[in-house]
């Protein structure tokens, strides 16, 4: 180690790494690593909802609702009747099955249109006051309203469901996107321009990527709305087969069956926390690498 | 302020290079004058020429129009009286922020002009490599603009304009945002690369300094609306080396450049 005595090398520091002392240093590259507050703060929540829930059940219900404990069945009761009673669990699964099913393919749906619809707004400023709009009209639309017009026009199926689901999910998509495809900087269209590149060059290769962090962010709220969508859907439109898990629910709802009541909501939004960090994790793998706002 | 053109001394390296210098001009400016549209009068009647191996340098005060002159240049704006006569497919353009595509590494961001050229893979990857290495960035190849601090990410806009080998600059103030020594190494490199291609550049700046180190020749601009009101050749011959920041001449010539802004902007 003789560069020890090299007053212009900093000890420690490797003497063969030129580049670092003729150019000005680079940010430190973010190393992640294993945080423990990941993991206690969403435990705490889990278990301090658990005993909410106990709580109400012995005696919130009676006393600040004045409504009857069984209603809100404990969370020992909801595991017990519907998850480790093989019927019971059975039903609910092949019903959150079918509800998925539902759901991917709505959302399937929404990304396609919203992306098309957002692709025509993004080309001229007219075309986004066209369009821009009827979606917030329909975002604003509750599908009660509609319900009616939904079954005069869809046959009976999942056409209807499908419906709902695309018109509860596709806001996100289409406006995320569209925000997207213009933030790519004017310096780097001007860039495009000199260069004499092609509209088409230009969506591909400079604004679909700038946008991508935008479109995966819409992606994921959608993905959430879909799944609420589809149950939305099941409970509107229950005909036509794939009984969903909303249609599992309003079976036990009639027969006043309040453990697998509860037990469904709760694959229900075990389905949307899947779907949300699923789009999470997916965000990481296609933008991580070049965008820093990604968690 | 007498307007005038104003000549320093001749040398001989000067000679030579003005006798190069009767060839075609690269760039040329012909009583060009911009209104913008809200009524904004950026540039007046401005008619000058850079010819093949001139570094021409046009210093101001920030908002006198010097971007505007770089615009019509490029013909990403079109000048509302008066001509400009250069060949588009031999302009290289430096903007002011590095404008590199975020999600590419420095090697794709390199690549992208040769790219959008049309260029084959194979043969842009190469060039790619070269500029990368003119420039100094070998090494860093598979890192993103985010990994970069500010003078690499100019550094690496720098390769991606010299990749289709032009042989008209248009600088941008490029150097604007990086700190003072990292700029200063900056100048080092684009002189270098000066003194090796001896391209034509038509350079934007508002430090002083940097327009006498860099230039053949220095232009001082008024305020809006913008106009050429002096113009300075510079003796030095090249290659500069970093020391030359401090010959007396050298201060004398910024001195001198300094007193004539000091009168655009009155």
């Amino acid at each position: 180690m003789s560069d020890l005595h090299n007053p212009f090398i900093v000890p420690g520091e490797d003497a063969g790494d030129v580049e670092h002392h003729i150019l000005d240093a680079a940010p430190p590259t973010p190393r992640s690593k294993f945080q423990w507050s990941t993991v206690i703060g969403p435990f705490i929540t889990f278990v301090l909802f658990l005993v909410f829930w106990q709580y109400m059940h012995e005696s919130g219900m009676r006393t600040l609702f004045d409504k009857p404990g069984f209603m809100l069945p404990s969370p020992v009761t909801v595991v017990d009747q519907a998850f480790l009673t093989a019927k019971a669990r059975g039903k609910l699964i092949d019903g959150l099955g079918w509800t998925a099913l539902v759901a991917s393919i709505g959302l399937g749906i929404t990304i396609v249109l919203g992306m098309t619809l957002a692709m025509i707004m993004a080309r001229a400023k007219w075309a986004e006051h066209a369009v821009y709009p009827y979606l917030v009209a329909l975002q604003a639309t509750p599908v009660l309203a509609i319900v009616p017009v939904i079954a005069a026009v869809f046959p009976n199926g999942v056409g209807p469901r499908l419906f709902v689901c695309v018109m509860i999910s596709i806001f996100p998509v289409a406006s995320n996107t569209l925000f997207g495809l213009l933030s790519a900087d004017k310096g780097q269209h001007d860039l495009f321009t000199l260069s004499g590149a092609s509209r088409f060059t230009r969506l591909r290769k400079l604004q679909l990527p700038a946008a991508m962090p935008a479109i995966f962010t819409g992606f994921r709220i959608s993905a959430g709305l879909s799944v609420i969508g589809a149950v939305v859907g099941e409970q509107f439109f229950r005909s036509g087969g794939m009984p969903g898990i909303g249609i599992v629910i309003e079976e036990y709802r009639q027969k006043i069956r309040f453990p697998q009541i509860y037990g469904g909501l709760v694959l229900v939004a075990a389905l949307g926390i899947a779907v949300f960090l699923f789009f999470g994790w997916l965000t990481k793998v296609v933008v991580g690498h070049w965008h820093e706002s990604t968690r | 302020m007498e307007p005038s053109t104003q000549s320093a001394t001749v040398t001989p390296t000067m000679v030579t290079r003005m006798n190069d210098s009767v060839s075609a001009p690269a760039l040329s400016f012909n009583g060009v004058s911009m209104v913008y549209p809200d009524g904004t009068h950026a540039l007046s009647e401005t008619t000058f020429d850079v010819r093949p191996g001139e570094f021409v340098t046009v210093v101001g005060p920030s908002g006198c129009g010097k971007s505007t002159l770089l615009k019509i240049a490029s013909g990403l704006n079109a000048p509302t009286t008066g001509s400009v006569t250069v060949d588009r497919k031999k302009v290289g353009y430096v903007f002011q922020d590095a404008t590199l595509l975020q999600w590419r590494n420095v090697q794709h961001n390199v690549e992208l002009l040769a790219e959008l050229a049309g260029v084959p893979k194979a043969e842009r990857a190469q060039r790619a490599t070269d500029a990368i290495n003119m420039v100094g960035l070998a090494g860093f190849e598979r890192k993103y603009p985010k990994q970069l601090s500010g003078g690499m990410k100019m550094r690496a806009s720098l390769a991606r304009t010299l990749v289709l080998g032009p042989s008209m600059f248009l600088f941008d103030e490029p150097f604007g945002a990086v700190d003072e020594i990292t700029r200063e190494r900056l100048n080092d490199e684009v002189i270098s690369l000066f003194e090796r291609q001896r391209f034509a550049a038509l350079f934007i700046t508002h430090s002083i300094s940097e327009a006498v180190f860099l230039s053949t020749k220095v232009m001082v601009m008024s305020a809006r609306p913008g106009r050429i009101v002096a113009s300075f050749d510079i003796p030095f011959s090249y290659p500069r080396v970093p020391d030359l920041r401090f010959e007396p001449e050298f201060a004398r010539i910024s001195g001198e450049i300094s007193h004539a802004l000091r009168g655009a902007h009155a």
